[in-house]
């Protein structure tokens, strides 16, 4: 229990020895007792005095009729709440008592409040939750995705408040060039569930609305009822536009919240839900590009080095030269051919003409004629020959006929000579001595004979040898 | 083209800038589907400003027709 036994009055001035606290020691003792005896309690009370400073933290007082209790709520409790407390609501807080020690005073610091009397409602929640959610309301097959571009933004919500302030704010930095239609509805008290689901249906009649945000900023659950009706819930599960369900803080859920297609913790986080950055967008639309060019002008410049390297590869650069080189090669084959042909040909008309010949020769008649030639001939060469031969002969004998006749005594007589022949011996006188004067020679001349007297004669000298 | 979405388009576009990067397609595809690609990052840039800022209230009229009027959102701070 407690380590410090407080002394009773009377020991106090009895005892010499009595046991004196500071104030300090004292306010310790009992904030230790407090503490220890009431770690975690559990209050019922209705609220007065409530009052939040600049710091965040909640100060307020639980009292029923005959007591009070002092209550503070950090910021970060405080944050959690569901509801904003007021003064008169009837609420059930937990916490842990602690003790001031400053003021000497004990309070609770409580991390948790409800307003008492959510029961009913927190009932009615539930049950309408599963009924919904086993119709298959909530069904996250059934729900629709958002336009990246939407064209035409609905917002069902207030169109007072701070939720449509930032919707409209928070839309126009991000896409400022969209058109966007507001339903103004009440978003709390009588009627409010059914001008909500109204305004749902006539977005959905309105052409080019693509996306609806339906929402609020924060209240109580009774402040955000309207939003757990069910005439809310089947308006927005029969949106064939995109729904979007902002409603209260981040900790509030709401049937609208599990039907819609999309639920945003604020009316602040729809407008960046339904909108993208159009910067953003931009930028990746310019990097797609970017990259685009870069690689077409890559594929581009790979193909012109391959191009290139093709190209310079020498048989295009000269693509005449093979084509030149064979042309010439053709030729000379040609030539060589036709050379080879007519020589060929000039073979076979020799061999043809040789055989023609041949036969020609080897033909009977031919060598007949030929044999008649043959003899022509050799009786020519006889016959010149011959010819030759007599001629000859005749040569030689007009030549010995001419000697002869030259040495006949007949040409000599014809010389004007004359044979002097001895009458009557007839013997030729060559010697003047062998006649006699008186006597008869026979004179031969060329033509005609004489018949002569000697009447004289000379004789030759003789010289004496 | 013009009846794609900004969606469509942009997907597509992302498509084409994979299909250019990864495979190997010939010359004649490539400048195909680039060509492609251009027209369509014009198509998305214009589509970002088609849309003309309006901000409108929808109110019902008495016969249940819609009528629209400007809107001024709240200025004060309060909520």
């Amino acid at each position: 229990m407690n380590n410090y036994s407080i002394p009773h009055i009377e020991e106090i001035s009895d005892n010499p020895e009595r046991q004196v606290y500071t104030v300090t020691e004292i306010t310790r003792a009992i904030k230790f007792s407090f503490e220890t005896e009431f770690p975690q309690v559990w209050i019922e009370g209705e609220i007065s005095n409530l009052r939040i400073p600049s710091s965040g933290h909640m100060y307020l007082t639980i009292k029923d009729e005959k007591s009070q209790i002092k209550v503070v709520m950090f910021r970060s409790g405080k944050s959690q709440l569901k509801f904003e407390p007021k003064d008169g609501d009837q609420v059930i807080v937990k916490g842990k008592i602690t003790v001031y020690e400053p003021r000497g005073e004990y309070q609770i610091v409580i991390d948790y409040m409800e307003p008492k009397g959510i029961g009913a409602l927190q009932l009615a929640f539930q049950q309408l939750k599963e009924k919904l959610s086993k119709e298959g309301l909530f069904d996250e097959e059934l729900k629709k995705g958002l336009p990246l571009l939407p064209q035409k933004i609905g917002i069902i919500t207030s169109p007072t408040g701070a939720a449509i302030r930032d919707i409209l704010n928070i839309i126009d930095r991000r896409f400022p060039n969209v058109h966007i239609l507001i339903a103004p509805v009440k978003v709390q008290g009588e009627g409010a569930a059914q001008e909500i689901a109204a305004a749902v249906k006539d977005l959905n009649k309105i052409k080019g609305v693509d996306a609806v945000i339906v929402g609020r900023g924060g209240g109580s659950i009774e402040d955000l009822w309207a939003f757990n009706e069910e005439v809310v819930a089947r308006a927005i599960f029969e949106s064939e536009v995109s729904v979007i369900s902002a409603v209260g803080h981040e900790i509030d859920f709401t049937i609208s919240d599990f039907v819609a297609d999309l639920r945003a913790p604020t009316p602040s986080a729809a407008a960046e839900l339904v909108v993208r950055d159009k910067n953003n967008l931009l930028e990746n639309i310019v990097a797609l590009n970017k990259r685009l060019l870069r690689n077409i002008r890559g594929i581009l410049s790979e193909s012109k080095i391959q191009l290139e390297n093709l190209v310079s590869r020498k048989v295009l650069q000269d693509p005449l030269t093979p084509i030149h080189e064979k042309q010439q090669r053709l030729d000379e084959v040609t030539l060589r051919m036709e050379r080879a042909i007519k020589n060929f040909l000039q073979t076979q008309k020799e061999k043809t003409r040789a055989n023609k010949k041949h036969l020609f020769l080897l033909n009977p008649l031919n060598k007949i004629k030929q044999n008649k030639v043959l003899l022509r001939e050799v009786e020519k060469k006889i016959n010149s020959q011959m010819n030759f031969t007599l001629n000859m002969s005749r040569n030689t004998l007009n030549a010995a006929m001419k000697r002869l006749d030259s040495v006949s005594p007949l040409s000599v007589l014809k010389r004007g000579y004359a044979v002097c022949r001895t009458y009557p011996e007839g013997k030729v006188l060559k010697d003047s001595r062998k006649v006699s004067i008186g006597e008869f020679v026979k004179v031969q001349l060329s033509k005609g004979k004489l018949l002569c007297n000697i009447k004289g004669r000379e004789n030759e000298k003789q010289t004496k040898v | 083209m013009a009846g794609l979405t900004f969606e469509k388009s942009l997907e597509r576009l992302e498509e084409i800038v994979e299909e250019l990067e990864n495979s190997d397609l010939d010359i004649d595809k490539s400048l195909k589907v680039f060509e492609e690609g251009v027209k369509l990052s014009r198509l998305c840039a214009k589509k970002l400003d088609e849309a003309e800022k309006k901000i409108e209230l929808l109110i019902k009229g008495e016969k249940g027709e819609f009528i629209t009027e400007l809107f001024s959102p709240p200025k004060t701070e309060d909520d």
